[in-house]
């Protein structure tokens, strides 16, 4: 890397959680972030681990219990609540009453803070709001309604309506929550892209294990003993700290796979032998949904060529299927 | 209401179509009654001529002129009322009756109205009472839904709670009626059945001027209320103050909705239906438009509703209560029925 990426948000000594009258839970402590400018970042950890909080506290809608958070080097609390609108925009999960409004309306009230009494668009907030329509590919859909829209183009809407708000700083409440699988690749992609191109500084947090590890510029994980870790995909990989995600669970991590899979024992065991990675990927795990381990030098053994070349125990069979069905009867 | 493109044109064909019924259904109000008066009469006496006939004078100018006016300011305050609610509460079926300001202002009319026994004679001073106690009543709920609002997040289950302060309320009423003077309970019958004929000529500038001012009040917070329509987490990370905000809208259609029952009695379904009919014409959520558009289309049902009232030629005129129950039950049951084909509730 070139230049060093600046910080715009950084943490200090920062503790979060809830203060309920004299009573305060703690939820994190000692947190010391910084996010930076051109990156997107992934917030991961298990339900209720203090995700949506931590997102809360950063984006200054809930108080700290200590420490704080700063931008651009200021106290984000001396921040009033306009000039706060202009740092940091956020996208939640919220289900809204907006669906008569068009596409492009609702991407304009992200220049509420820029607009005057009446919310009059000048043209400068017209290119602004082409802009972020064009940037999330929703340039056509700008007079639909978004009533009439998918959840993915809702997500792709209300991203661009974080973009009109022309904040350096975007966070996100698990963005791709509801939407299918093509629409969260898509959505990842847009977010990573737009990190770069538009030098934002992003923040999400998600479930989607195997989008966060491909496209984040660095993870922040939350380990189930309430402490968190930050640092780039594939250092966290190689160091196991992956596991640390959920620990006290029956899942374990996956490196080959980049997931997590279910973590369990077989009580019976074969061994095979089979030089083509994606096969071998693939008989491993019609045996494992079976009840079957893999494991060397058993008196079973399974030799696969090609998924219609598979032999057990020199028995040829020429299915996957009919290998499981003859690996049942032994 | 599915893929087509939004044509803008579609608000203003929606506006001009309003201002053509408001312009048709105005001077219809002021000819058709239980006597029906020419045209050019009515003309003839708008402008400053002798009519014809004296009576035809003293029949437009003193009773239904100001009906007429009455009812257009009051459709307007109660559906601009219904229209503010309905943001505020993040909920399409909120509404001044629904949600108890509007039995609110009446618990506070019936302590003044019960308290007179019945001598609410035609001096200011208890017109002036009446006003106070329907604005402290409608205050008070205001207040209940308020404190209620920062404890229980779903819309639903304030709504729930308004119906039921709003039973309370009644309850209060019928034990005042219970306990007080013939004379008294009939008048509140009376203005609980509703009318537009309650304003004299003499009271039409004070309540003209409370509701045109509240009215111009919320047209300034158009801005806001369109960020609302993203939810109040939205609208907050856009910079707005929620809690003065909500205040401020909660006031305002407080405001209108007591100052509409102190003169007109409690009017059921108008503040609910009409922002339905307004966004469903309109095809718009956005607040620029859909504000004035519900004002005006507030003005024309409540002056269909009042020509109805006096059709029966001989037989007096209808209580508006018995017609918004007709024209509204039917558009609520359609919009429930259509919710997942209306664009504003996706």
């Amino acid at each position: 890397m070139s230049t060093p990426k600046s910080a715009i948000l950084t943490t200090n000594n920062l503790t979060i959680g809830y203060r309920n009258g004299k009573n305060e839970t703690t939820i994190l402590s000692g947190l010391n972030l910084s996010l930076n400018c051109g990156e997107l970042v992934c917030l991961l950890g298990a339900n209720g681990i203090g995700k949506s909080t931590l997102l809360r506290t950063l984006s200054g809608v809930q108080q700290s219990l200590s420490g704080d958070v700063y931008i651009n080097g200021k106290k984000l609390s001396s921040y009033s609540q306009r000039e706060r609108s202009k740092l940091i925009s956020i996208v939640y999960t919220d289900r809204t009453l907006a669906g008569a409004l068009t596409v492009s309306e609702l991407v304009s009230l992200g220049r509420h803070p820029y607009t005057g009494f009446f919310g009059h668009l000048d043209i400068t907030d017209h290119k602004i709001i082409a802009h972020a329509l064009e940037a999330v590919g929703m340039k056509d859909k700008a007079n639909c309604y978004v009533g009439t829209l998918s959840d993915g183009e809702r997500q792709k809407t209300m991203i661009a309506r974080a973009l009109a708000q022309e904040a350096p700083i975007i966070i996100l409440d698990e963005p791709t929550a509801f939407l299918d699988v093509a629409s969260r690749i898509e959505t990842m992609n847009n977010l990573h892209r737009l990190a770069q191109e538009e030098d934002k500084a992003i923040l999400l947090s998600s479930h989607d294990i195997n989008q966060s590890l491909a496209l984040a510029n660095g993870l922040w994980l939350l380990r189930n003993d309430h402490s968190m870790i930050e640092g780039i995909t594939e250092d966290l990989v190689f160091s196991g700290e992956l596991n640390n995600l959920f620990a006290d669970r029956d899942v374990a991590f996956d490196a080959s796979i980049g997931d997590f899979t279910s973590n369990r024992s077989f009580q019976k065991q074969i061994s095979l032998n089979c030089e083509d990675g994606l096969l071998k990927r693939w008989i491993i795990n019609a045996l494992q949904r079976d009840g079957v381990g893999i494991s060397n030098d058993m008196p079973n053994n399974i030799t696969a060529t090609s998924p219609h070349e598979i032999s057990i125990n020199g028995t040829f069979v020429n299915s996957i299927r009919e290998m499981l069905d003859c690996v049942r009867s032994l | 209401m599915t893929q087509a493109p939004p044509k803008y044109n579609r608000s203003k064909i929606a506006l001009w179509i309003l201002s053509a019924l408001l312009l048709i259904l105005f001077p219809a109000c002021l000819i058709i009654g239980s006597v029906n008066i020419p045209f050019n009469e009515v003309l003839n006496i708008l402008i400053g001529n002798e009519a014809t006939r004296k009576t035809w004078e003293i029949i437009v100018l003193e009773t239904r002129l100001p009906m007429a006016c009455t009812a257009m300011l009051a459709g307007a305050a109660l559906s601009v009322a219904g229209l503010l609610l309905q943001t505020t509460f993040d909920n399409p079926l909120a509404g001044p009756s629904i949600l108890g300001v509007s039995t609110g202002s009446s618990l506070g009319v019936a302590i003044v109205m019960l308290a007179l026994g019945g001598s609410i004679g035609h001096n200011l001073g208890s017109y002036v009472s009446i006003l106070f106690g329907a604005l402290l009543g409608a205050g008070i709920i205001i207040l209940t839904l308020l404190a209620f609002s920062s404890i229980v997040k779903s819309s639903i289950m304030l709504l729930i709670i308004g119906i039921l302060v709003s039973h309370l309320a009644s309850s209060a009423i019928s034990l005042l009626n219970f306990f007080s003077t013939q004379e008294g309970v009939h008048s509140f019958v009376i203005w609980g059945l509703g009318n537009f004929s309650g304003v004299t000529f003499e009271r039409l500038p004070i309540f003209a001027s409370l509701i045109i001012i509240s009215l111009s009040l919320s047209l300034l917070l158009v801005k806001p209320l369109n960020a609302l329509l993203l939810g109040a987490r939205y609208a907050e990370n856009l910079g707005v103050n929620i809690r003065s905000t909500r205040n401020k809208l909660l006031v305002l259609s407080g405001i209108l909705t007591a100052v509409v029952t102190a003169f007109c009695g409690p009017i059921g379904f108008i503040g609910l239906i009409v922002p339905h009919i307004a966004r469903l014409a309109l095809k718009s959520s956005n607040h620029v438009v859909l504000l004035p558009a519900t004002a005006l289309c507030g003005a024309v049902i409540a002056l269909l509703c009042s020509l109805i009232s006096v059709l029966p030629i001989s037989s007096g005129v209808i209580p508006i209560n018995a017609i918004t129950p007709i024209i509204g039950v039917p558009i609520i049951i359609y919009i429930i029925l259509n919710r997942k084909r209306i664009l504003y509730f996706n």
